[in-house]
C-alpha cells in the first residue's frame, strides 16, 4: 500500500485549498463549490481533457491547463474565473454549439447547461452540417448532430465495458464516432449495454424511447459546414422532461446484482440508469438498462384465476395458446386463496405431508424465500421445497460444502482487479453476467492474464492469453491434467496443503495417470498448453477461478467442481484478495434463496434438516414439529409427481414447464397433479397447467433484500404499484400460510427480515436500517461495526477442523453420448437478451426486438454440410423430443455440436435435454445430450 | 437504405463476421509479422501495398488476427490518409494514384493548374489526389506517381512517367558505411564504446556547442539527454523523421546525403542515455529514404555489433533497431502523436504532463530527437563544441539548415549561420529573388511560424528571435512571397492545411481551424471573431498544431491588414 500522502495545498481562485491524493484541480474546485464548465469529463471515466471547456489559468504557465487532467502542485496558483480562462471556456462552448446546434437532444443536455451558466445564448459560428440520424438499433437513437466528439461514449464502451464497439474514426472536423466500421448501430457488434447513452452529455446517443424526434435524413457529410442561415439560437428555456421520481433499487435479472435508478412517471418506468453499487459502479447491460418494460406488458396477470370445470390440462403444447384465458375464470382473492391454500391443506390431510411440494424462486427476495420455505416446512410439514438452484449450481454447492464447508463464493467477482491470473471455465460471462465480465476485461487491460476454457469460443476469448476450446464433457480430464502437472512439476504449495487441507495423497494417486500428455486427446487441448496454464495458475501471485453452468450442469458436475477446488487448494490460491473460487450465480437471488433455506436438505444458513439439535432449535423458534428427512429436489419432485406420490404443488415465480429437462415428462408430471397453484406475473407455461393462478408482483413493485453472487445483501425498493388486483408476493405467501392453518401476521419485509436474521448467524450483523442507509452490506457480517467480509477463508475453512477436504475424481462420460442415430452434441444455455425461460425478457420490447425468434447455432461448415442457409429452419431431435427453429451460422460453436438457448417456448430446448442427474448435486445434465439435425 | 442492411440477420451473430478466405489471404500477407497491436499500421501498409485499398473484410480479418476490435482497426486505418479504406460508400480507387502537392510552395509554382491538367489528361484509370507537402518544395510543383517523385512536375512529365510505368522512388546514392568510415566516420561511437569518451564529457561538449533540437522546438539537446538518462530504465529512443511542416525538406536532404553520420549520431544518443531500443519513425512520403534506411539499419548489427560486444567494461547490448513507417499524417511529427502512432494508434497528441521523457513510448521514458540534430552530434564531437558554437551571427550559436522555397532564384537547403537575416540568406545563399519578383513577405517557419512582411527581412533568423513579431523559425522552412502573391491567400492555404491535418481531438483545434477558414473566406475578415478564435486556439489547444495555426491569420491582420480590411 502507498503511504498516506500529505495533502497538497495550493491557491484556487484566491482561496487556500488542499487537494486530496489523486484529486484533479477540477475535483478540488467542485468540492469547494466552484463551477468549472466541463463536458468530456465524467466521474468514473478516465479523464481525457479533449473538450477544453474546463481550462484554467495557472500562474507561470504559457497556456491554459485542463483542470480535469491537471494534478495540483504545491504552491500552484490557479484561477478558474480569470478573464483569460473564461474567454476560452466560453469560446469552446460556442464552438461546440456549432457542432451540436441547439445544444443537443437531451432536455438536460450538459452543453446547454454550461452555455446557460456562462450566459451564452447563441453561437456566432456556422453550424456543422447535420448528419442523418441512425435509428437502426431497437434500443438507442444515434443523432450525431448533437455529437460534440467528447469521447465519453468511446471510453464507456472501450475502457469501462470493454465492448469495443465504438471508435473515433477519421480526423479533424471529419472525425466522428463510429460503430465497428461505421456500420449502422443496429447492424454492429453493439451489445446494447447502453453505457454510451449513460455517458453521452448531449443526447447524441440516447434511449430511442426518449428521443424527442428523429432527425430527417440528410446527406451524411460529416464536418461539412452548413450555409450561414443554419446558424441557430439555443433556447433559453429548456423543456423539462425530467420524470417525477427516481428510485434507487436493483436490477431484477442476474446474480451480479447491479444497483439501478428507476426513473418513474405516472407509475411507469421511463428509463433506467446504473447507479454506484459495489457490484456495478454505474454499469449495466442490455437487460438491466432496456429490459424493464415487461412490468407494464399487457400480458400481466391482474386478477386471480381458477381453472374452469372440465378444462383439460394438455401437457403437449409449444407456446401457451393465445386463448388460454378461456380455460380459466376470474375469482376473488378470497375464493382463489381458499381453493389454493385450502386445497393443499386437504391434500396434506388426506395424503400426508410428503404429498405436497413447493418451488420457491431465486427471483424472489430473501424475505419471500424465507417465508416460502417456512411455509412448506411448517405448513406442508415436509422438506419438499426447492428452487432453480437445483438446475444451476447445485453440484458446485455440493462440492463446496463437502470440500470447504461453505457453498458461497470466497471472493467477489470484482476481486479480479487484484488477480494476476484469472481462470474462467464453463462460463460465458459477457452473455450471462455481462457486468461481471467487464471487471474481468478491465483486469486484462490492467495486465492480468486471462485463461478461458469453454467448448464454445465465447467473447472473452479475444481477451484471453490462453484460449482452451476444449471438448465438451472433458472437464475432469482437463482439470486433472492440470492437477497432475502442478504436482509433477513441484508447483504445490506444500505449506498450504499441509496446514489447511486433508487427503492430498488421494488426489495425487487419482491424477497420477492423468498427465497432460495422456489427457490431451480426450480434452482436445495439447499437453504443452495444459501445462502452461497449470503453471501460470499455480505460480501467479494471485489466481482466481470463476465458473458457471458449463461446469455444473453435468452428471459429473460435482466432480468438475471438486477438481477446481483441488486446484485452488494445491496451490494455496485462496483466502487472499484476487484469489479463490467464484461460481458465478445465475439468478439475482439464487444465493440468498439458498441461504434462506429454499432447498430440501437444509434450513436457513445451510444447517442440515437431519441434524437433531438444529431441527430442535428451529422447532423452538417456529413452534411447529419439523420433518427430519431431507425433502426431494426439483427433478425428483417431478418424478414423484409423475408417480402420483406428490399430489399438490405450490409454485411461486418458477417455470419448471420450461426450465426442467425432458419437458414432455415434466409437463406431464405437472398436469397429473391434483392441485397446482401457480403464483406469477405472467401466464407462463407452468401457469397454463395450473388449477389456480395467483397474480403476483414484479420486482419493481415490491421492496425486499436480495443477495448477489458476491454475498452482498442489497435492498430493492418498490418503484411501482402492482397492476389491477395483483398483490405483493409476501402478502400472498402469508395468506396461503393462513389457509394452511398457520397464524401468520407479518406486516412487511422488514419484519420478516428481522426474524430471518435472528435465525441466520451470517446475516446477524446486517440491520434493515443499515441496508436502507447503505443499500448494500456483505455477509458474513457480525454487527453494525463490521464492514462485512468480501474475502473469506483467510485462516481457516468453516469445517469442523478448519481444513479443506480434497476429493479425488476420475473422468466419466456424459450420460448420453452421440452415436450414429443422434450424432450431434446439444449444449443449452442463454443469450444476452433473454433471461432464463423468457417469461420476462420476451415481453420486454427491446430485448424481444433484438432476439425475436428461437435459433440453433452451428458452425458454418455444418451448415454447408447440411446444405442450409443461415436463417433457414431446421429440425433438432433427441430421444425425448423434437423442435424446429432457425439455424444461425456461428463459427464459435465447435463442429458436431449445436447450441440452443432455452428461453423460447415455441422451440423449447428442454424438450430435448436429458434428465440424468449428478448423484451429489441432483443437477440434470443440461449441457450435454445427443441430438440429430435434419433439414 | 434497405432494412436488411441496417438490422442484423437472425441467421448470423451480431456484427460483421470474418471471412475465412480473406483471413487466409491476410495471413499470407502478414507472413512472419508479429501479431502485435503496435504493428497495426505496418499490417495495414501490407494490405494497402498489396491491393491498393483496404476493405471492410480486410479490417474484420485483421482485427481477428490481432485480437483487436474492428472499431480499433477501423479508427486507426481511417486516421491516416495513405490508407484507402473502403467504407460508407467509398469505392475502390483507380489502380494508380498520382499525388500532387497543394501546399504553399507548390501552389505558388502552379500546382492548381497541374492538378486540373492532370485530371483532364490522365483519365479515370488514374486517381489524381491533392496532398499536403511532400517535402520537395525546392522543385515545385511536385507530384508523386505511386511512389515515384516527379519534381518539378508538368502535365507532360507526369504523363510520361505514368506511361513509362515507373512507380518506385529511386534509392538515394550516398556514401556507404565503409566510405563514411574511411573519412573518419563512426570514430566517435567507437570512442564512446571504447571508453575514450565519457558520457559526462560528451554531454558537456554538446552543452557547450549550444546544439538545440532542430525539429522545430529548439530544446537544448544536452538538457533533454540528461533528463531522459535520469529516468528509470528501461528507456527507449524514437527518431522523428516525420518531416511534414510545409516547406521543410532539410531532414530528407541531410539523410540522403549523410545517412551514416545520422546513424552514428543516433547510436551515440542511445548510448549516452542508455536507451535499449530505437524506433525510427519515417514519413511515408520518403519512400526512397525508407529503402535506404531499411537496408542500412538491417546491416548495422552485423557491422557494429562487435563494437558493443567488445565495449570497454564489458559487453553492452546494442539497441534494437526498428523502422516504422508513417501513413500520411502531419500531426505525427508532434512527438507524442508520433509515439501513439508507433504504438499502432491514431496519431493524437497526448496531454502533458507527463512529458515523453518521463512517460513516452510504451509508457517508458523516451528520448525523442530530430534526425538533423543527431546528424550534427558526431561532427560536433569530432570537430569540437567551439567549432559549432562559433558558427552563428549576431550572438547566435550554430548552424541552421534553411529549407528555402518560393520566389527565390535558387531554392534548396541552405546550411547557414544561426541568426542570419532573410536578406542575407537571399543574397548569400539563394541568388536573390527570382526574376521579376520583389520581396513582399516571407514565412520564416513553414506553415506554423507566421507570415512576416518584407520590412522585417533584417531580423535575425533563429529560435526565439521572432517572438516579438508573433513568429518563429521552427524547422527553418523559409517560403518567400513576392508582389504577385497575397498574404491572405497564403494564410488560407495554411489554414486549409491545418484543418486537413488537425487530429480532431480537442475542440479549439478541430472546430477552430474549420471555423477560422470559414471566416477567412469572406472578403472582409471579422477580425474580432478571429482574434477570439486565435486566443482560444493558442490558450487551450492540446498541442502545437492548434496553438500555432492562428499565426497565419494573426500575421495577416497584423502585417497585411490592407488585404482584408473593408
Amino acid at each position: 500500500m502507498n503511504a498516506p500522502q500529505a495533502p497538497i495545498t495550493f491557491e484556487l481562485d484566491g482561496m487556500a485549498v488542499a487537494a486530496r491524493p489523486g484529486e484533479s484541480v477540477l475535483a478540488v474546485a467542485q468540492r469547494h463549490g466552484i463551477d468549472v464548465p466541463h463536458l468530456c469529463h465524467q466521474d468514473g471515466l478516465r479523464p481525457d481533457g479533449n473538450c477544453r471547456a474546463c481550462v484554467v489559468e495557472v500562474d507561470g504557465e504559457r497556456v491554459l491547463a485542463p483542470s480535469c487532467c491537471r494534478a495540483p502542485a504545491p504552491g500552484m496558483t490557479v484561477r478558474t474565473d480569470s478573464a483569460r480562462a473564461r474567454a476560452s471556456q466560453r469560446l469552446v462552448i460556442e464552438l461546440l454549439l456549432a457542432e451540436a446546434p441547439g445544444g443537443g437532444h437531451r432536455g438536460d443536455s450538459e452543453l446547454t447547461h454550461w452555455a446557460h451558466a456562462l450566459g451564452i445564448d447563441k453561437t456566432r459560428f456556422r453550424a456543422f452540417e447535420r448528419p442523418a440520424a441512425d435509428l437502426s438499433h431497437p434500443a438507442m437513437a444515434v443523432q450525431l448532430d448533437a455529437c460534440i466528439r467528447c469521447g465519453r461514449c468511446v471510453r464507456a464502451c472501450r475502457e469501462e465495458q470493454v465492448n469495443d464497439v465504438i471508435g473515433y474514426a477519421w480526423r479533424g472536423d471529419d472525425a466522428k464516432i463510429v460503430f465497428d466500421q461505421a456500420d449502422p448501430m443496429g447492424a454492429s457488434t453493439c451489445v446494447a449495454c447502453g453505457e454510451c447513452v449513460q455517458a453521452c452529455p448531449t443526447g447524441a446517443l440516447m434511449p430511442k424511447a426518449l428521443a424527442p424526434r428523429a432527425v430527417a435524413p440528410g446527406t451524411v457529410a460529416p464536418g461539412a459546414l452548413a450555409p450561414a442561415e443554419a446558424r441557430r439560437t439555443i433556447p433559453l428555456v429548456v423543456e423539462v422532461t425530467a420524470p417525477n421520481e427516481a428510485i434507487d433499487s436493483l436490477c431484477p435479472f442476474c446474480g451480479v446484482g447491479c444497483q439501478v435508478t428507476y426513473h418513474v412517471r405516472d407509475n411507469r418506468i421511463e428509463w433506467v440508469d446504473g447507479s454506484d453499487g459495489p457490484a456495478n459502479h454505474g454499469r449495466l447491460c442490455v437487460k438491466g438498462r432496456f429490459g424493464f418494460d415487461y412490468v407494464s406488458s399487457a400480458d400481466r396477470l391482474t386478477v386471480p384465476l381458477v381453472r374452469r370445470e372440465g378444462a383439460p390440462k394438455d401437457p403437449s403444447f409449444d407456446r401457451v395458446p393465445a386463448d388460454w384465458r378461456r380455460h380459466f375464470r376470474e375469482a376473488s382473492w378470497e375464493e382463489a386463496l381458499e381453493i389454493a391454500g385450502g386445497g393443499l391443506a386437504r391434500l396434506r390431510d388426506g395424503h400426508g405431508a410428503r404429498a405436497l411440494a413447493g418451488f420457491g424462486s431465486a427471483k424472489g427476495s430473501n424475505e419471500e424465500a424465507y417465508l416460502f420455505q417456512k411455509l412448506v416446512r411448517t405448513g406442508f410439514g415436509s422438506n419438499n421445497v426447492d428452487h432453480c438452484t437445483r438446475l444451476c449450481h447445485a453440484s458446485s454447492v455440493a462440492a463446496l460444502l463437502e470440500g470447504i464447508g461453505s457453498g458461497a463464493v470466497s471472493n467477489p467477482v470484482s476481486d479480479v482487479r487484484y488477480a494476476d491470473f484469472i481462470f474462467v471455465i464453463g462460463a460465458n460471462p459477457t452473455v450471462n453476467h455481462p457486468v461481471a465480465a467487464t471487471w474481468i476485461k478491465n483486469a486484462v487491460r490492467r495486465g492480468a492474464v486471462l485463461a478461458v476454457a469453454d467448448p464454445r469460443r465465447n467473447a472473452l476469448f479475444r481477451h484471453a492469453r490462453h484460449r482452451l476450446q476444449f471438448r465438451a464433457d472433458a472437464d475432469v480430464a482437463l482439470l486433472n491434467a492440470m492437477l497432475h502437472a502442478i504436482i509433477e512439476e513441484g508447483l504445490v504449495d506444500q505449506e498450504f496443503v499441509r496446514e489447511r487441507t486433508r487427503n492430498f495423497e488421494a488426489i495425487r494417486e487419482a491424477v497420477a495417470g492423468c498427465s497432460p500428455e495422456a489427457m490431451a486427446s480426450a480434452c482436445g487441448i495439447d499437453a504443452a498448453t495444459i501445462r502452461e496454464v497449470a503453471r501460470a495458475y499455480a505460480r501467479s501471485r494471485a489466481s482466481m477461478i470463476l465458473w458457471g453452468m458449463g461446469v455444473s450442469q453435468h452428471v459429473h458436475g460435482t466432480d468438475n467442481a471438486r477438481c477446481l477446488i483441488a486446484l485452488a487448494m494445491l496451490t494455496g490460491q485462496i483466502g487472499r484478495p484476487g484469489t479463490g473460487l467464484h461460481p458465478l450465480r445465475g439468478q439475482n437471488n439464487v444465493q440468498g434463496a439458498s441461504d434462506a433455506g429454499l432447498i430440501p436438505m437444509m434450513f436457513p444458513d445451510y444447517r442440515r434438516v437431519g441434524d437433531e439439535a438444529v431441527a430442535a432449535a428451529f422447532e423452538r423458534a417456529w413452534g411447529v414439529a419439523l420433518d427430519r428427512q431431507p425433502g426431494l429436489t426439483v427433478v425428483e419432485i417431478m418424478d414423484a409427481a409423475a408417480r402420483r406420490e406428490i399430489r399438490g404443488m405450490y409454485v411461486m415465480g418458477e417455470n419448471p414447464a420450461m426450465s426442467d429437462p425432458d419437458l414432455a415428462h415434466a409437463r406431464a408430471a405437472l398436469a397429473s397433479l391434483d392441485l397446482l397453484v401457480v403464483q406469477d406475473i405472467f401466464p407462463t407455461e407452468t401457469a397454463w397447467l395450473a388449477d389456480v393462478i395467483l397474480p403476483a408482483s414484479a420486482f419493481a413493485e415490491k421492496t425486499g433484500t436480495f443477495t448477489n453472487t458476491d454475498r452482498l445483501v442489497q435492498l430493492g425498493r418498490q418503484a411501482l404499484a402492482p397492476p389491477g388486483d395483483a398483490r405483493q408476493d409476501l402478502w400472498i405467501i402469508v395468506q396461503m400460510a393462513r389457509q394452511l392453518g398457520l397464524d401468520w401476521r407479518y406486516e412487511g419485509p422488514r419484519e420478516v427480515f428481522e426474524e430471518m436474521r435472528g435465525a441466520m448467524e451470517s446475516m446477524r450483523g446486517i440491520s434493515w436500517e443499515r441496508l436502507e442507509r447503505d443499500g448494500a452490506v456483505t455477509y458474513p457480517c457480525q454487527g453494525d461495526d463490521d464492514p462485512g467480509q468480501p474475502v473469506v477463508f483467510i485462516d481457516a475453512f468453516p469445517t469442523p477442523d478448519g481444513r479443506a477436504t480434497l476429493v479425488p475424481t476420475a473422468p466419466i462420460p456424459a450420460d448420453e453420448m452421440p452415436d450414429d442415430e443422434y450424432p450431434f452434441v446439444l449444449i443449452t444455455g442463454r443469450q444476452l437478451e433473454h433471461w432464463h425461460t423468457g417469461s420476462m425478457t420476451r415481453r420486454a420490447r427491446v430485448l424481444d426486438e433484438i432476439e425475436p425468434v428461437p435459433t440453433v447455432s452451428m458452425h458454418p461448415e455444418e451448415l454447408a454440410r447440411l446444405a442450409v442457409s443461415p436463417g433457414e429452419p431446421i429440425r433438432v431431435a433427441s430421444r425425448r423430443g423434437e423442435i424446429e427453429l432457425a439455424v444461425r451460422a456461428d463459427a464459435s460453436v465447435p463442429l458436431r455440436t449445436v447450441f440452443i438457448p432455452f428461453a423460447y417456448a415455441e422451440a423449447a430446448a428442454n424438450k430435448l435435454t436429458n434428465p440424468a442427474l449428478d448423484p451429489f448435486g441432483k443437477i440434470p445434465e443440461l449441457k450435454y445430450c445427443a441430438v440429430r439435425v435434419t433439414v | 437504405m434497405q432494412k436488411d442492411e441496417r438490422t442484423r440477420s437472425i441467421g448470423r451473430p451480431r456484427g460483421r463476421e470474418t471471412d475465412p478466405a480473406t483471413l487466409a489471404r491476410l495471413r499470407t500477407l502478414l507472413a512472419d509479422l508479429p501479431r502485435r497491436r503496435d504493428l497495426l499500421i505496418e499490417a495495414l501498409h501490407r494490405i494497402q501495398d498489396a491491393q491498393g485499398w483496404i476493405s471492410a473484410a480486410d479490417i474484420a480479418a485483421l482485427a481477428e488476427e490481432l485480437s483487436l476490435a474492428q472499431a480499433e482497426v477501423f479508427e486507426v486505418a481511417t486516421f491516416y490518409h495513405h490508407f484507402d479504406v473502403l467504407s460508407a460508400g467509398v469505392q475502390a480507387p483507380a489502380a494508380l494514384t498520382v499525388r500532387v502537392c497543394d501546399s504553399l510552395s507548390c501552389m505558388l509554382a502552379g500546382a492548381e493548374q497541374l492538378v486540373s491538367g492532370l485530371q483532364a489528361s490522365l483519365g479515370d484509370a488514374v486517381r489524381v489526389q491533392r496532398v499536403p507537402c511532400i517535402g520537395r518544395c525546392a522543385e515545385a510543383p511536385a507530384a508523386v506517381v505511386h511512389h515515384l517523385p516527379v519534381a518539378p512536375a508538368t502535365v507532360g512529365s507526369v504523363a510520361d512517367a505514368v506511361a513509362a510505368g515507373e512507380r518506385q522512388c529511386p534509392v538515394p546514392q550516398s556514401p556507404d558505411f565503409d566510405a563514411y568510415r574511411s573519412q573518419g566516420g563512426w570514430q566517435v561511437l567507437q570512442d564512446c564504446l571504447g571508453g575514450r569518451l565519457a558520457v559526462a564529457s560528451l554531454l558537456e561538449s554538446l552543452e557547450a556547442s549550444g546544439l538545440r533540437g532542430l525539429g522545430g522546438a529548439g530544446f537544448p539537446t544536452a538538457r533533454k539527454w540528461r533528463a531522459v538518462a535520469s529516468q528509470p530504465a528501461p528507456r527507449l529512443m524514437a527518431v522523428n523523421i516525420d518531416e511534414g511542416e510545409p516547406g521543410t525538406f532539410k531532414d530528407r536532404w541531410h539523410l540522403e546525403r549523410a545517412p551514416q553520420q545520422f546513424l552514428e549520431g543516433m547510436l551515440i544518443a542511445a548510448w549516452a542515455t542508455g536507451c535499449e531500443a530505437i524506433y525510427v519513425y519515417l514519413r511515408d512520403e520518403y519512400a526512397g529514404l525508407r529503402a535506404l534506411l531499411e537496408r542500412e539499419l538491417a546491416a548495422l548489427p552485423g557491422r557494429i555489433g562487435p563494437w558493443y560486444a567488445a565495449a570497454r567494461g564489458g559487453p553492452i547490448a546494442m539497441p534494437a533497431l526498428h523502422l516504422r513507417r508513417g501513413a500520411g499524417a502531419y500531426i505525427c511529427g508532434e512527438e507524442s502523436a508520433m509515439i501513439e502512432s508507433i504504438e499502432g494508434r491514431r496519431g493524437m497528441p497526448r496531454l502533458r504532463p507527463p512529458y515523453v521523457a518521463q512517460v513516452g513510448l510504451f509508457d517508458r521514458p523516451t528520448l525523442v530527437n530530430n534526425p538533423e540534430t543527431l546528424l550534427w552530434v558526431p561532427e560536433i564531437l569530432s570537430r569540437g563544441a567551439e567549432w559549432y558554437a562559433s558558427q552563428g551571427r549576431r550572438g547566435r550559436k550554430g548552424l541552421r539548415s534553411f529549407s528555402v522555397s518560393g520566389r527565390v532564384a535558387s531554392p534548396g537547403v541552405k546550411v547557414a549561420p544561426a541568426g542570419i537575416t532573410l536578406r542575407e540568406l537571399l543574397a548569400e545563399h539563394c541568388g536573390g529573388m527570382a526574376p521579376g519578383h520583389e520581396l513582399y513577405g516571407f514565412l520564416p517557419g513553414g506553415a506554423s511560424g507566421g507570415i512576416l512582411p518584407a520590412s522585417l527581412a533584417d531580423e535575425p533568423l533563429d529560435f526565439d528571435t521572432l517572438a516579438a513579431h508573433g513568429a518563429f523559425i521552427g524547422s527553418a522552412a523559409v517560403i518567400v512571397l513576392s508582389q504577385h502573391d497575397a498574404a491572405r491567400d497564403a494564410a488560407a492555404n495554411l489554414l486549409a492545411f491545418f484543418r486537413h491535418e488537425s487530429c480532431g481531438q480537442c475542440t479549439p483545434c478541430r472546430a477552430g481551424t474549420a471555423q477560422a477558414l470559414e471566416s477567412m473566406r469572406s472578403a472582409h475578415w471579422d477580425r474580432a471573431l478571429l482574434a477570439e478564435l486565435s486566443q482560444v486556439m493558442r490558450d487551450a489547444s492540446i498541442c502545437g498544431l492548434g496553438q500555432a495555426a492562428p499565426n497565419a491569420f494573426d500575421s495577416v491582420i497584423r502585417f497585411f491588414p490592407h488585404e482584408v480590411a473593408r
